[in-house]
């Protein structure tokens, strides 16, 4: 073991640490801020949901299947002109938290249709029945009653987005996606490639474990 | 109170479409708990969800505390709405909230602010025993516990009237016994109008002021109870009192029911149709059934020999309704 390569390595890591937090954790917020609206959209617009307006679930499902359908990295090639109209650039974290966070939402909303749809219909009639307006069915008996099944879904999302993460690493984005491929896989340094998976899988797990921790909690007395 | 005037209810168009409700005319009075009673197909529950708009009529008006519910939509409707307290058979509570946070959720709904609501949702869970379970979430509690939320939750806003989607079906008869206790207890101490729909005889039978039976669609009995149990030939009546079907009178015997009202049941009327008349009596089979002060019964029996006009003349003359099977 080197240790004179492994202290010159160090920074590099951390700082690769740090960028792969930074675009997962930004991403994530934007994608369950623009995510979870849609999520409850699909639902309401359904045939048999609140506003029942079906073509525009029709338009919602098609729009999210393309978004669901296209790998990752054509993804981010493809919508650079979005990025740099966004961001302003389409290198480095920054520019990769855009096509991180598209390719997240329509995930996401899936994930949050599919748990919204499994709070008991009799409930929702329920609060219809004490005079409750969509929003309030919306915001006091959806969200709150879905809200563990909710937690896993954006742990789930979250760990998909280490995994696409990873891949942004490929334009330039940095993290240790980026630095497994640049030292572990071109430099032939298989250290570095077993030391940043290694990371990765404790990220993993970690947020898995959180993420499990806080829905079982809510659903304690479910 | 409430008041249902022709309502109809089709499902789908052209010939695939299922009527539910085929014009239905209820009354329930300011007060009284009626039941609407029905085999489970019969179109109640589709009934009962439109008296709070939960299904629109295809046609036809409801009108409930002098408001054409019918006529409403959008916030109108949801105030009205909110007037209109309701309980169901799987309860429908908030798993996410406290039994307390339950019973506020509507005083959220209308608006009341944190103090005024926890001080009403005490009340409430008083009202229904179960001031020592706020802090409980439903899951901890009891199917009979949960419908005592549930009917606390109805009753936060202070409802004209209650509304009961077969609120004991899902509940064993002792629990089934208190929550009637609980609902007849409120209907006489708050006056509270009480419409219910059950396929449970019993539920009539131990709460209900009026009923309607409901077949296919259509109501084809209604009126007060005991009225109609003291009729042999109404349905209510036919279902209390079950005769035998396949019984054979022997020769030379007549079958004969008796159906007794009112201080009647307490008289030795069999014996002085032996005594008097001569006629032999053989008991097939009898029940009777109180309906709050009121005692109906019903016997069934062979009568041979002796003056047998005669004997049903008398019989007649007591007020009682005497059928003789041919």
């Amino acid at each position: 073991m080197d240790w004179n390569y492994w202290s010159y390595l160090l920074p590099d890591l951390w700082q690769a640490t740090q960028d792969t937090l930074l675009m997962v954790g930004v991403s994530t917020i934007f994608t369950v801020l623009l995510g979870l609206p849609l999520g409850v959209l699909l639902v309401v617009t359904d045939r048999d949901g609140l506003l029942h307006l079906p073509w525009l679930h029709q338009i919602l499902g098609f729009i999210v299947n393309i978004g669901r359908s296209l790998p990752f990295i054509i993804l981010l090639v493809a919508i650079t002109p979005f990025t740099r109209l966004i961001v302003g650039t389409t290198i480095g974290t920054t520019a990769a938290i855009v096509p991180l966070t598209v390719a997240a939402i329509p995930f996401f909303g899936r994930v949050a249709e599919t748990s919204l749809r499994e709070v008991d219909g009799g409930v929702v009639e329920a609060a219809k029945a004490m005079g409750c307006n969509g929003w309030q069915i919306v915001l006091k008996v959806l969200i709150p009653e879905a809200l563990p099944s909710l937690i896993l879904g954006v742990t789930i999302t979250i760990i998909s987005l280490v995994g696409y993460s990873a891949i942004a690493g490929a334009v330039g984005a940095g993290g240790l996606g980026d630095l497994a491929i640049r030292y572990g896989y071109q430099r032939f340094e298989t250290g570095v490639m077993v030391v940043t998976v290694v990371l990765l899988i404790v990220f993993v797990q970690i947020i898995q474990w959180i993420g499990n921790r806080l829905a079982e909690r809510m659903a304690r007395h479910a | 109170m409430i008041t249902i005037n022709d309502v109809s209810k089709v499902y789908g168009r052209g010939e695939k479409a299922i009527v539910a409700l085929d014009a239905v005319n209820l009354a329930v009075p300011q007060g009284e708990i009626f039941g609407v009673l029905g085999e489970s197909g019969a179109g109640k529950s589709t009934l009962i969800r439109c008296v709070n708009l939960l299904e629109r009529p295809t046609s036809g008006s409801i009108i409930v505390n002098d408001q054409e519910i019918t006529s409403l939509n959008g916030p109108a409707l949801r105030k009205a709405r909110q007037r209109i307290g309701m309980i169901f058979q799987h309860f429908n509570l908030l798993s996410s909230r406290t039994i307390a946070e339950n019973v506020a959720f509507p005083l959220e709904v209308m608006g009341y602010n944190r103090s005024q609501r926890q001080e009403r949702v005490k009340e409430l869970l008083a009202l229904v025993g179960l001031e020592n379970r706020a802090q409980a979430y439903p899951a901890q509690l009891s199917g009979g516990q949960k419908q005592r939320v549930g009917i606390a939750r109805a009753l936060a806003g202070k409802p004209d009237v209650l509304l009961s989607d077969e609120a004991t079906s899902a509940l064993d008869p002792q629990t089934t016994r208190s929550i009637l206790e609980l609902l007849q207890d409120l209907n006489q101490r708050m006056g509270l109008t009480i419409l219910l729909i059950t396929h449970e005889m019993g539920v009539v039978k131990q709460i209900c002021h009026q009923v309607a039976i409901l077949e296919a669609g259509k109501v084809v009995e209604q009126g007060r109870v005991s009225e109609l149990a003291a009729l042999p030939e109404s349905r209510l009546a036919r279902s209390l009192f079950p005769r035998l079907q396949s019984y054979e009178a022997q020769p030379g015997a007549r079958i004969v029911t008796i159906t007794f009202a009112g201080d009647t049941a307490d008289e030795p009327v069999l014996s002085n149709v032996i005594r008097q008349f001569d006629v032999n009596v053989n008991i097939l089979s009898g029940n009777i059934e109180k309906f709050g002060e009121q005692r109906i019964g019903q016997l069934q029996a062979e009568f041979v020999g002796g003056q047998f006009e005669a004997a049903l003349n008398y019989l007649r003359q007591l007020g009682l309704r005497v059928e003789v099977d041919e």
